[in-house]
């Protein structure tokens, strides 16, 4: 288990205060100004070797976003945009954060923004979230009191705001250039890559955007050095993240370790084991509802971090694990979650527009057990058609988890549904007007 | 990208207040100049608390002058956003999150309270016409399942009981308190804490 002294937020539970008082006796704005004295470069060369990838999903090498980010500022002014629309079912550490440790966020804000060159930050908060916006407001206020950001931040000579901007319940805007477009005041549509927003972004300037855990540890990890965050988890996938357990567990709660943990080991440790005991396990989301799911088998072993998951055909995700127990219906769980998509798709392009209808359609039925043979194996055929073929990763997002049923959960829903299509293929039937289609 | 019906009765006139006035000159000024299409999202937020948590039309087209865009932008901006509503509900609007990780805990007894106590339809106001309530997707509470939005609390660790007796609370004028439902603090392991144990703030 991780030590306590080596977790990032501190104040997680909100034990300590989330005001200015209580966050800089736990160490955040601490020195900041000779860490901006260090220089653009030696930030983003410092984050590249502590190996921190992005906690939005994603999982793009953070350092190496910032690379792509204009060396000096041209005629078009840079951006930094936080992803604060966390609106992934079985995410909520963002929440977590915004609230209790708001701090962590602006002091990372200030030193990303001066390794990207930018002197704007606009934070992209989900309309939900009203409350955790007002106490993020509070702490940017005892920041801008406290001369901390505004002119001059922290002494440094860097002149940095920032603005919240709240969505209005848009799951489409956490994709990062429909995020763009809706703070253009548009309509949450992702756009077209390239061009990508490290050239062309907000406005059509150079804008970096990351999620709200990214950038709040980077201020730990420059105070620390590169070296004691890439110590932590194995190469490649490094550091702490926040592990949000929900679900049939017996406490479900957040929290942070080490990256690789062992899954076993947090469902039984942290969240207080599945309810009705570790053999009642049926199924494991691992990284939020767009990862496919992993059955009982490969949870005994799996370790939480981005290659181990994407070994097992699944994602580390946003890192919001929801536990499924015997108890509850499989197809049903599903099946709610391609409503859900079906319900946030932009509508933009056609195959996730309807084909989340179809899948969210056809899985309720296969729930039903109403459902014919050959339809399990059409499913996977809509997923397939969907996948790859849109314009965002929505589509993978709404495939994926359909995916995962049918690849470890195919026995169940074929038993469930087994009756012979209506249309029977061979026989004559006299009201199909299009009795050619039958021919072989 | 939801469904949305837009009101039969709508109000000629919209105008924002002063103060709501201010607050919007205020948030304009967040953006670059000539870029103030960007306020466009939290003005329309704006005109909703300020005419009982919904929009007109006419609320959109006077948005529209307001920050110099035209009328067909703003509506689809508040058409494509799922929080805005464009018919009245109730004063207090509840919201219950049923997507998987609140719907295996349990999030269907709320539904049940609520469709028993407020109304059998979702986005049909109660006898009282005070409350209605609809289900929404996931509210980003999910360590907090099974939840609910009423305004802008969340209300966590629910049960049917506790959910009956929060409308009961609602109807008679009360406010009840807002936050986990368990007693637990925030999202932390309830009874299991293994780790911050001995943190303070040194």
């Amino acid at each position: 288990m991780l030590k306590d002294e080596d977790r990032i937020f501190k104040n997680l539970y909100n034990d300590l205060g989330p005001d200015i008082l209580s966050a800089q006796k736990r160490g955040d704005w601490q020195n900041t100004n000779e860490i901006i004295k260090k220089g653009k470069d030696w930030i983003i060369n410092e984050i590249k070797s502590s190996e921190l990838r992005g906690r939005g999903g994603a999982g793009f090498p953070t350092g190496l976003k910032w690379s792509f980010a204009p060396k000096e500022i041209g005629s078009r002014p840079h951006y930094l945009v936080i992803n604060a629309d966390e609106s992934e079912p079985g995410t909520c550490k963002d929440r977590d954060i915004l609230r209790f440790e708001p701090h962590k966020l602006i002091e990372g804000c200030l030193l990303t923004a001066y390794a990207v060159n930018a002197n704007k930050c606009y934070i992209y908060i989900r309309g939900e979230y009203f409350n955790e916006g007002n106490k993020l407001q509070e702490a940017i206020n005892e920041a801008y009191e406290k001369k901390l950001i505004g002119l001059n931040a922290c002494g440094s000579g860097w002149d940095f705001d920032i603005y919240i901007h709240y969505g209005a319940g848009a799951y489409i805007c956490g994709e990062e250039t429909a995020l763009l477009e809706s703070l253009e005041g548009k309509k949450g549509q992702p756009r077209l890559k390239p061009p990508f927003p490290a050239l062309i972004g907000l406005y059509g300037c150079p804008t970096i955007i990351n999620n709200v855990e990214t950038i709040a540890v980077v201020p730990t990890i420059l105070r620390r050095g590169a070296k004691w965050f890439a110590s932590l988890g194995r190469p490649k996938n490094t550091g702490t993240k926040i592990y949000c357990i929900s679900g049939n567990v017996n406490n479900p709660c957040n929290v942070e370790e080490e990256m690789g943990i062992s899954l076993k080991d947090l469902i039984e440790k942290h969240a207080g084991g599945v309810v009705g005991g570790w053999d009642n396990l049926q199924a494991v989301i691992p990284g939020g509802s767009s990862m496919p799911l992993l059955p009982k088998n490969i949870c005994e072993t799996i370790k939480m971090d981005f290659d181990s998951l994407v070994e097992e055909k699944s994602g580390l995700g946003t890192a919001g694990i929801v536990v499924i127990n015997k108890d509850q219906d499989i197809i049903k769980c599903m099946a709610r979650i391609a409503r859900f998509y079906k319900h946030e798709s932009c509508g933009q392009c056609t195959p996730c527009r309807e084909g989340s209808g179809w899948m969210w359609r056809m899985l309720e039925r296969m729930a039903k057990g109403e459902a014919s043979r050959d339809e399990v194996d059409m499913l996977m055929d809509v997923t397939k058609q969907i996948e790859g073929h849109t314009i965002c990763a929505f589509g993978e997002g709404s495939a994926w988890p359909v995916q995962g049923l049918l690849r470890h959960f195919k026995k169940e829903v074929a038993k469930r549904n087994n009756f012979n299509p209506l249309i029977n293929k061979g026989k004559k039937i006299p009201y199909l007007v299009d009795q050619h289609l039958l021919e072989k | 990208m939801s469904i949305k019906k837009i009101s039969k009765d709508q109000p000629l006139d919209f105008k924002f207040d002063s103060k709501n006035l201010d607050k919007a000159q205020k948030i304009i000024k967040n953006y670059p100049a000539s870029k103030q299409q960007s306020a466009v999202m939290a003005l329309l937020y704006l005109a909703q608390k300020q005419n009982n948590n919904w929009i007109p039309l006419a609320a959109m087209k006077y948005v529209a002058k307001f920050l110099s865009m035209p009328y067909i932008k703003v509506y689809e901006v508040a058409t494509f956003y799922s929080m805005y509503n464009l018919s009245p509900v109730g004063k207090y609007f509840f919201q219950i999150c049923t997507t998987t990780p609140c719907m295996i805990r349990g999030a269907y007894d709320i539904v049940k309270a609520c469709k028993e106590k407020i109304s059998n339809k979702e986005n049909e106001l109660s006898k009282d016409k005070i409350c209605s309530w609809m289900e929404v997707e996931c509210l980003g509470a999910c360590i907090n399942a099974p939840m609910m939005q009423i305004n802008d609390d969340y209300y966590e660790d629910l049960s049917k009981e506790q959910t009956e007796k929060i409308i009961d609370q609602i109807q008679n004028g009360e406010k009840p308190k807002a936050g986990s439902y368990k007693g637990r603090k925030n999202s932390e392991p309830e009874n299991n804490r293994k780790t911050l144990l001995n943190i303070n703030n040194a």
